[in-house]
């Protein structure tokens, strides 16, 4: 019991350290990194023109400007309307305010297959927002805007719940300083408050970023998946495994996985970035 | 839990602070912006998905929830989240109490390998599974032995016939793959906020390992826990992109519940898929509450102002 009787252990008083790092790189390996890594190993089985040749089909190219296009065009609009719901949520009082609150992370709690169907339905051309779309001229469901509608659904959360504890945390003395100095509503927001809330904005946007690339469920169904058209990569990558070509499929994936991991990176420093204006704004 | 439109420390008697609040307009305005944009992306089609499982009767209904083939998908998710969501509540456990308690080089390397299947879509995250157990995987079914990467694993496999893709125990390691995770960042940021103070006091007193673990750590991290572990199961349960790539869909056998509701939906039955999916509604609802029950529960409990 003393630390005496175990000096290998020096100061560490509290045991389990071997077993759960253990455990947990072992788990980790397991399931995640050698999967992952079969990945790559995969890959290896084609030469590298086999591989150029996969993943820049017209096919391929054009899945990438949908599914990056859509991805980022709807984190823009949740960026936008993102910010006026946190806003809404931390600073006013309405009947209702907790529901709705606790309702911004539907997205996250609703299976992507439900959310598939039931977007699909509601657009279709005879469906409950659809019909009213149509006189108008405007077709969601089997086009690319149906795409766009299905990855606003599933990336609404990330950035109101990034810029949420941001806002509720802002220091008002600085509003009240710029207001005191002159400054009109409109100018306190565009150049005191928005200014620190672009760590947190940037962050929501690339995790409402990362997560459209990726996504399959909520898409497929609104898509109508038509060749060159509306076909999502993580479908196309599908379709190979369809087909058990592998091989193609394995060298799609590449792609995502490196814009994915990417992403991953410039999300980490955008949270430093994100922590760092926090504890500045503390001390 | 007061509200948060008043938090500034101004005499009270001061009529009206027009310097750091904006006019009624503008905040009726917001307001109804952001209603309508939450009314149309989130309450439309949550109301639709309920609206739609009635829509040919409560016997219809209960004759698609009756049918063998839905109850073999109820009974496989709810095997799969059986054994993923302890699977992965003992590694949350354990990863936070290694990353929180003691300091070691790789920290930061190990957190971000943590989250990589967040990063992952779906269908990757199926298809590496099948890389690896597939028929021309590295550990495939029909593998020659000899050839193989791990022989004694391979002819372990092969002797006693053991299916993994298009099959249940892919599903289940699919299923794991995605949910891996939800536990782990749940706890590991709320242990390292809380320090290893009591535990150590713990320790100093005579107390052993796990009656530290039991009862010292358990209690300060059950709300965060019952946080991840409810988090976890709403994916496991609702997975689809992953479980798709790995099950082969062969309805009454390898079909989960959104699997079902896939084979419903393109088979024009749209009452039947709708009313499946509103099982899987019910739970996002469920969960929906239980989250923010725990996060007011979490509140109230923790005097430290640490948050969830």
């Amino acid at each position: 019991m003393t630390p005496k009787s175990s000096p290998a252990k020096k100061n560490r008083v509290l045991p389990g350290f071997k077993l759960t790092l253990g455990f947990t790189l072992f788990y980790l390996g397991l399931i995640v990194l050698l999967p992952l890594a079969a990945v790559f190993g995969k890959t290896f089985e084609l030469t590298w023109p086999e591989f150029w040749h996969t993943i820049t089909m017209p096919q391929a190219m054009a899945s990438y400007r949908l599914t990056f296009g859509a991805s980022f065009c709807a984190a823009l609009v949740n960026t936008f309307f993102g910010l006026i719901v946190a806003w809404v949520l931390v600073r006013y009082n309405f009947f209702g305010k907790k529901i709705v609150d606790a309702l911004v992370d539907l997205p996250f709690a609703l299976p992507t297959a439900v959310a598939g169907i039931t977007l699909a339905m509601l657009y279709s051309h005879n469906g409950w927002i659809g019909q009213r779309l149509e006189p108008l001229g405007i077709q969601v469901a089997n086009t690319r805007l149906g795409v766009f509608v299905a990855l606003t659904f599933i990336g609404l959360p990330f950035i109101v719940r990034t810029v949420q504890p941001i806002l509720e945390d802002l220091d008002p003395e600085l509003e009240e300083a710029a207001a005191s100095l002159g400054a009109n509503r409109w100018q306190i927001f565009w150049r005191v408050i928005l200014p620190m809330l672009t760590p947190a904005l940037l962050t929501g946007f690339a995790l409402a970023f990362a997560r459209a690339l990726g996504e399959y469920g909520s898409v497929i169904f609104i898509a109508g998946n038509i060749p060159m058209k509306t076909v999502i990569t993580p479908l196309l990558i599908m379709g190979e495994l369809d087909m058990f070509d592998y091989a193609k499929a394995t060298a799609l994936a590449v792609v995502m996985l490196v814009a994915s991991f990417a992403l991953l990176l410039t999300i980490n420093i955008l949270q430093w970035w994100t922590n760092r204006y926090n504890t500045n704004n503390l001390a | 839990m007061t509200p948060a439109a008043t938090p500034f420390q101004l005499p009270q008697r001061l009529p009206q602070r027009h310097a750091t609040t904006e006019s009624p307009f503008v905040r009726r305005g917001l307001i109804a912006i952001a209603l309508v944009f939450l009314g149309l992306f989130l309450v439309v089609p949550l109301v639709s998905v309920f609206v739609q499982a009635f829509s040919k009767g409560i016997a219809f209904y209960i004759h698609t929830l009756g049918d063998p083939n839905a109850w073999s998908a109820i009974k496989l998710t709810l095997l799969a989240a059986g054994i993923s969501v302890p699977l992965n509540c003992v590694f949350g456990v354990a990863a936070a109490w290694a990353i929180a308690k003691f300091d070691f080089r790789g920290k930061n390397v190990l957190l971000t390998l943590i989250d990589l299947p967040f990063s992952v879509s779906p269908v990757i995250s199926g298809m590496i599974y099948v890389l690896v157990f597939g028929a021309q995987g590295w550990l495939g079914h029909y593998r020659d032995a000899e050839h193989a990467w791990f022989p004694w694993l391979q002819s372990w496999i092969n002797d006693h016939n053991i299916k993994i893709i298009f099959a249940v125990p892919g599903i289940v390691l699919a299923t794991i793959f995605v949910t891996f995770p939800f536990v782990a960042r749940e706890l590991i940021p709320l242990m390292q906020a809380q320090g290893r103070i009591e535990e150590e006091a713990a320790r100093v007193l005579g107390a052993s390992g796990w009656q530290t673990f039991w009862r010292v750590t358990v209690p300060n991290i059950k709300w965060g826990l019952l946080y991840g572990v409810i988090l976890c199961n709403a994916r496991a349960m609702g997975e689809f992109g992953a479980v798709s790539v790995v099950s082969g869909k062969i309805r009454g056998e390898t079909n989960t519940i959104p699997l079902h509701i896939e084979a419903l939906y393109d088979d024009y039955n749209f009452a039947g898929a709708f009313a499946m999916a509103s099982l899987l509604a019910f739970l996002a609802l469920v969960t929906l509450g239980l989250k923010t029950w725990v996060e007011h529960k979490n509140a109230a409990s923790s005097d430290k102002g640490e948050k969830l």
